[in-house]
């Protein structure tokens, strides 16, 4: 089954990469939906039902930790896991992510074998 | 790991970050780029047009700079996105920003309670060279000076505090 992406960062360029790590990584992508802040997918997420979002952290307008904690009253949100993706990586960060509901964490620079590490057993309910 | 506090204290021309920034920056090419930077053997920086900038700010205060020409921005692009040079477009200064945000992230990530204490600011891009940068730093600036396929890349840290 095609998984239903949301990458969420404000670089294109960034975004261009996790959905090609995502591939390379061997998942099955079907629809890719982007935003370039938290707002910005609160607004996707209205409109269309995805089974992975990919979000960074630091980001203009409303954040990446922002947005997770808004994803409980979002219908379209419910039990859809939630992996990180910043550059930020002290063990706060971490702590305060996971707290917030994600399910994962990888910090950058990053390597397609580190998203498959991490995404995979999230999307198969493992972690 | 030595922690921020002690490698202020123990260094206060901060050489012992070089280090750290060399292996910082190595790093995100290789796994971002799938490139090797290779030690310059020279100390030529003419034309390097391109100047992305990232700002640390708390325990830590400063500017980190990655410099480089128009031909390697638009290659370290090229190789970011995975597409061949000539179809690189305006996304030049989103991927040179995004490897000046990586390589501060990762060093900062490198000094014990430095990745807790220390926050940067949104990237910031300049191209061209006719201008004068003012620094407020209060220390040299450790500098590593690398090659990236055969182009010069001068990249900075100047520490404010």
């Amino acid at each position: 089954m095609s998984i239903r992406a949301l990458i969420v960062d404000d670089s294109s360029v960034m975004r261009k990469i996790v959905e090609r790590s995502l591939r390379q990584a061997g998942i099955d992508l079907g629809d890719v939906f982007q935003a370039s802040n938290g707002a910005e997918a609160l607004g996707v997420l209205k409109d269309s039902k995805v089974d992975l979002i990919l979000c960074d952290i630091n980001m203009p307008v409303m954040d990446g930790l922002e947005f997770i904690k808004r994803l409980p009253g979002i219908e379209n949100a419910k039990g859809v896991p939630v992996v990180m993706i910043t550059t930020e990586g002290s063990e706060s960060h971490v702590v305060q992510a996971l707290s917030c509901g994600a399910r994962g964490y990888i910090r950058k620079p990053f390597t397609p074998e580190q998203v498959k590490e991490h995404v995979v057993p999230v999307l198969a309910g493992k972690s | 790991m030595t922690s921020v506090s002690e490698l202020l204290a123990a260094d206060a021309s901060h050489e012992s970050w070089i280090p750290l920034l060399d292996t910082a920056a190595r790093e995100v090419f290789e796994l971002m780029l799938g490139r090797q930077l290779t030690m310059s053997a020279t100390a030529e920086e003419t034309k390097l047009v391109v100047t992305a900038m990232v700002g640390l700010a708390g325990q830590l205060c400063g500017v980190l700079s990655v410099r480089c020409n128009e031909k390697a921005a638009a290659l370290m692009t090229s190789k970011m996105l995975g597409v061949a040079l000539d179809k690189v477009g305006p996304e030049v200064a989103d991927a040179l920003g995004e490897i000046s945000n990586m390589v501060a992230g990762n060093f900062k990530n490198k000094i014990a309670g430095l990745a807790e204490a220390c926050m940067l600011s949104p990237p910031t891009v300049i191209t061209g060279s006719d201008y004068d940068l003012h620094s407020m730093a209060n220390s040299p600036a450790i500098e590593i000076r690398m090659l990236f396929e055969s182009h010069p890349i001068v990249i900075s840290l100047e520490i404010h505090s």
